[in-house]
């Protein structure tokens, strides 16, 4: 939705402005003032991503992550805004030879919000949490091979593994340390982060104050605030009128006019791991015959579409994997745009008439526009495309429990989230025993590079397999006041610290 | 009441998906779900989820969200501090509006600003009410930063100026989309008296024109008014909904909307159940208010013909 641009003629609109301006004074509803700046200062993030409630393995969404994440809840390790995983509650760690056994010292004279001292058993009481059959983290596989958590005393929290996992400290960077403790963890919190809840209104914000007895660096500001909005209308009006300060991932891209050619904001772009993707149920015909699934992928000119939806901004990709994972590998030039091509390998196929098939296209920005773009692309190497409109509900029951769909647009968020094509049970269906084993594989490798090796080879087999049709990434656009600066760039995972956000005075 | 309960429930359930899928997120594996799904009770037959409902009605419990964990008649509870001044706030302005406006285009409608007044309220009809906020809020607060563009103060109204100040744009957004199709009726009740029989005796004894207006008129023309106010004020309830998204607030409405999202069935039901009642208790209300205006409605016996 974009703002219809107002030409009132200026002379009226001033004196009543005048005369409305002294009638609120006279009442005392002048205005509130813009907090001042200075290490004490209030920060005001808008964002559309309200959190459900404030536990991360119920369903809250990823916008607690964005609130919580590194400023109220502190995890083993943190995963940076650069993509590396750096020791967070941890002081030290030390690995077994067999890989098996992980033996972490936890950090000195660290409080929670409560008071209480960070020990041992409350670091076990929260990896369990996450493993136990109540969780719905969506990062219960990934800690799997975790046997066993033991706490010798209360500074060591040793971990016993029943298989190899060389991303065990970036899987833990998900797992909240929280008080063994605390009780209603969907209203209420009690982490070691450097801010602590202050008040939550549902449906509007979120406010978290800044933990005098934080063991870590002192926060540049005294007080976040999350505002949330529905419309991104709305968020970039309360950005316009200096109600936030900074808006933590701007999703209209019709709405960046107004902010770059205006000299009291920043519009800065970094990088995201958002990647819209056609995926297809790689289970049934014809999406199981990878000749139709590479002509598909030559048949769509991604460039085109990323335009029509972005403008400048945004990245091609030529697989699911983005620049900023260990195993990118430029593969834009598999499968690239070539419809020539994609006729000649439909006709090999047994298609030389093309065929018809229903994408199932959930019903926000931008899927529509992208799956209207597919049909009239597909529709010149002959294959038809249905649009079926659904709900992000109905997208879960349908497609993503049912398996119930042909092909399906969805845009997927996470970082390293690669492993999804090591699943043969995931949604899109993809079974390529060669990927299933090297995705195995690397994660029990030895070393990162290891890892790394395999996960590129990987990589570059789901791109030839073209398991999915991957568009492209988002950009990932804050734009903030100019006085404000010092936020993440690139908030991996959704994540946006805030403790590093200044406010000029 | 129970009729409206029964009919809310099956057509929520009749609506695809699933108040699981709120709790999983891409990644979970099917064990998760399930539990997500015996969580929540949608795992059950509806019959047995019918009969659950009922049992919590009765209590007067509407339940907890299952979302959020949160209580649904305390989160209704506060979110109606936002919703109900909103909504009496643009209601009374509305009338403030429309009762001089509508008057004045029936006395002078041979007067072009009569006229003018006829035709403004006939295309505010037809303008959609988000048309309206957005007007506004590019005006007011992006041009003129005169209002905040969105939200709702936390101190809610422990600062009421502070929140007032807040809910200018929104209250105005209502009352004016309220106020088009107010100045009609009022326009049209007030030219029915005035050809009426009795203001032209009144005249004819020797009343003013704006007297005889004042003394016979006014409860006259009220009678078919107050009815139509009262429908008017249960649908502005309802307009609250797509005002509370433009301009960002923590009602009724946008809990409403967040919970036929996710599905959450408890919410949905709750919001509906209130939402209903007040429709009721406000046609109650307008119901007895035109009896107070009119004794020949008072019912057979006590009527004077």
């Amino acid at each position: 939705m974009t703002a219809l641009p107002i030409r009132a003629s200026r002379a009226p609109l001033s004196v009543l402005k005048a005369t409305t301006a002294a009638a609120l004074l006279v009442m005392g509803l002048g205005p509130v003032l813009a907090a001042e700046g200075g290490t004490d200062a209030t920060i005001n993030i808008g964002s559309l991503y309200e959190p459900q409630n404030l536990d991360n393995t119920a369903g809250a969404g990823q916008g607690i992550n964005e609130a919580f994440n590194g400023n109220v809840y502190e995890a083993m390790f943190r995963l940076n805004d650069d993509g590396s995983v750096s020791p967070s509650l941890v002081k030290d760690f030390k690995v077994s030879d067999d890989g098996l056994t992980y033996t972490f010292v936890l950090q000195p004279g660290v409080t929670f919000h409560s008071g209480d001292p960070l020990t041992s058993a409350d670091v076990k009481w929260s990896i369990e949490r996450v493993t136990s059959p109540d969780s719905k983290s969506s990062r219960k596989n990934s800690l799997k091979p975790i046997a066993s958590i033991e706490t010798p005393d209360d500074a060591t929290v040793i971990v016993k593994l029943s298989s190899r996992s060389i991303s065990l400290p970036y899987n833990l960077s998900y797992v909240w340390v929280i008080n063994d403790k605390a009780k209603d963890l969907q209203s209420t919190e009690d982490g070691t982060g450097p801010y602590a809840l202050e008040g939550w209104q549902r449906g509007a914000q979120l406010a978290v104050k800044r933990f005098d007895k934080y063991w870590g660096p002192k926060p540049e500001n005294g007080e976040v605030v999350f505002k949330y909005f529905t419309e991104a209308t709305a968020l970039n009006n309360a950005l316009l009128t200096g109600a936030v300060d900074v808006i933590t991932s701007v999703q209209s891209p019709d709405s960046l006019a107004q902010f770059k050619d205006n000299p009291d904001f920043t519009v800065a772009e970094g990088k995201s791991t958002t990647k819209l993707i056609l995926a297809y149920n790689d289970r049934v015909a014809p999406f199981d015959n990878v000749k139709v699934r590479k002509a598909l992928a030559r048949a769509v000119d991604d460039k085109k579409l990323l335009e029509a939806v972005w403008g400048d901004y945004g990245t091609l990709i030529g697989s699911f994997v983005p620049p900023t994972d260990p195993w990118y590998v430029d593969l834009t030039k598999t499968d690239a745009y070539d419809p020539e091509s994609a006729k000649a390998l439909l006709t090999e196929a047994g298609y030389p008439n093309g065929f018809t098939f229903t994408i199932d296209t959930p019903n926000y920005d931008p899927h529509p526009l992208a799956a209207q773009f597919l049909q009239g692309e597909l529709a010149k190497v002959g294959v038809k495309v249905n649009i079926n409109v659904i709900t992000a509900n109905e997208w879960y029951t349908k497609v993503y429990k049912a398996h119930d769909f042909q092909a399906t647009l969805q845009e997927h968020v996470n970082h390293r989230d690669i492993v999804f094509y090591g699943n043969p049970d995931f949604y899109w269906g993809y079974n390529n025993p060669k990927v299933t084993d090297l995705i195995k594989a690397s994660e029990e490798a030895k070393t990162v590079d290891e890892q790394t090796e395999k996960l590129k080879e990987a990589n570059i087999q789901i791109a030839e397999d073209a398991a999915s049709n991957w568009l492209y990434l988002y950009p990932q656009i804050v734009v903030s006041k100019k006085s404000v600066s010092g936020y993440p760039l690139n908030g991996l995972n959704s994540q946006f610290f805030a403790y590093g956000i200044k406010k000029a005075e | 009441m129970l009729i409206a309960a029964a009919v809310l429930f099956l057509l929520l359930r009749l609506l695809p998906g699933d108040p699981a899928n709120a709790l999983v997120s891409v990644g979970a594996d099917a064990q998760q779900i399930e539990a997500a799904r015996r969580q929540v009770g949608s795992d059950l037959p509806i019959s047995a989820q019918f009969v659950r409902y009922l049992g919590q009605l009765g209590s007067l419990d509407l339940g907890t969200s299952f979302v959020s964990g949160v209580s649904v008649l305390e989160e209704i509870g506060r979110r109606l501090t936002v919703t109900l001044p909103l909504t009496a706030l643009a209601f009374v302005s509305a009338i403030l509006l429309a009762l001089p406006l509508g008057i004045l285009a029936a006395v002078k409608r041979d007067r072009w600003y009569g006229g003018l007044i006829s035709v403004v309220s006939q295309l505010g009809v037809a303008v959609p009410v988000f048309w309206i906020g957005i007007l506004l809020v590019t005006a007011f607060a992006v041009k003129l930063r005169l209002f905040p563009s969105s939200g709702f103060p936390p101190s809610g109204w422990r600062d009421p100026l502070a929140a007032l100040h807040q809910l200018v744009l929104p209250i105005l957004t209502i009352a004016l989309v309220m106020s088009a199709s107010l100045i009609r009726y009022v326009r049209s009740a007030t030219l029915d008296v005035i050809g009426s029989d009795y203001l032209r005796t009144a005249r004819a004894l020797g009343a003013g024109y704006g007297e005889a207006l004042v003394r016979h008129g006014i409860r006259n023309g009220a009678v078919p008014v107050i009815s139509i106010l009262g429908i008017e004020l249960a649908s502005t309830l309802l307009g609250a909904v797509v005002v509370e998204r433009v301009f960002s607030l923590p009602g009724l409405g946008s809990m409403l909307l967040s919970g036929i999202e996710q599905r959450d069935y408890p919410s949905v039901q709750g919001v509906l159940f209130i939402s209903t009642l007040m429709v009721l208790l406000v046609g109650f209300a307008a119901d007895l208010i035109q009896r107070l205006v009119d004794p020949r409605l008072r019912g057979p016996s006590g009527g004077r013909s």
